[in-house]
């Protein structure tokens, strides 16, 4: 419609009209800035869920019978907790102890356990740690900051539309008497994917 | 966050889109509006039933789908358009004017 040369982008379509739209009008109002809509979408591609795992993780560190129930029956388990969303895949809970190391990478696309870890990070989707993971587990761990024994055994859990993998971190030492509450606080997500340990409790806590 | 259950528990029919597990935004302006929702609604400008409500209904007004489809988003847009125009958060005028400077690219930025 407007020449043949692309030179100028293609005229709104009738969605990105009324968004931008009703964006302006809001901004212009004062009701919104730019920032609080990035804030809330970056939000949702970061930081929400993992609050679900933390509690999963706590509950199997104060409760023996719980863990035992966790890795036999991840989804029952999790559902225990009132924690929904699952669309059918399965949930494999998978203990990280001081000879073995789990973590969880997904080397075909994405695949990742989003009801307890929400949504994933963007590195978790970045080609480089897909590959690299498998390849050179104990370097990429180092990347991240997490220097294993040589003598631990790494196990790179690889995600799939049917099954998503938890990783349970290993309790912290010097928690104990902690309770369930303070010690979810301690579970991170990257702990639960396995790039990092749960986080020692602040000294003298 | 409250709101974060909610969304989380936004089953069946008004379920968000995701291809394993993470919202799928489609386009830019999918997310833009998504994110306007739930920021306005972080201002206290509307209880997010009042939004989810008019989704449903939306979505309802399309006989024959379930399920998140392609679609899904412009049902979001509609039902958004209308909780901001019922509660007097902006008016017919002004978003009608607004459009057609988009459309006809008198404007186009929204900054």
């Amino acid at each position: 419609m407007s020449g043949e040369h692309n030179h100028h982008p293609a005229p709104l379509s009738d969605v990105e009209a009324r968004t931008r739209a009703l964006e302006s009008i809001l901004l212009e109002k004062g009701l919104l800035t730019p920032e609080a809509v990035d804030t809330v979408v970056s939000a949702y591609e970061r930081d929400i869920g993992p609050l679900n795992g933390a509690k999963v993780v706590a509950r199997a560190w104060v409760d023996p019978e719980y863990k035992k129930h966790l890795l036999a029956d991840g989804p029952a388990a999790i559902a225990e907790l009132g924690i929904g969303g699952m669309q059918g895949e399965h949930m494999v809970a998978v203990e990280n102890t001081p000879t073995v190391h789990n973590v969880i990478v997904c080397t075909l696309c994405s695949c990742y356990p989003w009801p307890v870890l929400g949504l994933p990070p963007t590195w978790y989707k970045s080609p480089p740690y897909r590959s690299r993971l498998v390849i050179e587990p104990r370097q990429v761990l180092k990347e991240f900051g997490l220097e294993l024994d040589e003598s631990t055994e790494i196990r790179v859990r690889d995600s799939s539309a049917e099954i998503r993998y938890l990783v349970l971190p290993e309790r912290p030492e010097g928690t104990e008497g902690m309770t369930e509450e303070a010690l979810a606080k301690l579970v991170t997500r990257d702990s639960m994917i396995g790039v990092a340990k749960a986080t020692a409790p602040a000294a003298g806590a | 966050m409250g709101i974060d259950r909610e969304i989380a528990t936004m089953h069946k029919e008004v379920a968000l889109p995701r291809k394993n597990g993470e919202l799928v935004f489609q386009e830019p302006w999918e997310g833009r509006a998504f994110g306007m929702a739930l920021a306005l609604h972080g201002e206290g400008l509307y209880p997010w039933d009042e939004f989810r409500d008019r989704l449903i209904a939306e979505i309802d007004s399309t006989a024959g789908t379930s399920g998140p489809g392609p679609d899904y988003y412009e049902h979001w847009l509609a039902a958004f358009e209308k909780l901001l125009l019922e509660k007097g958060i902006l008016t017919r005028e002004e978003f009608e004017g607004r459009k057609a400077e988009f459309a006809s690219s008198q404007r186009e930025d929204v900054f």
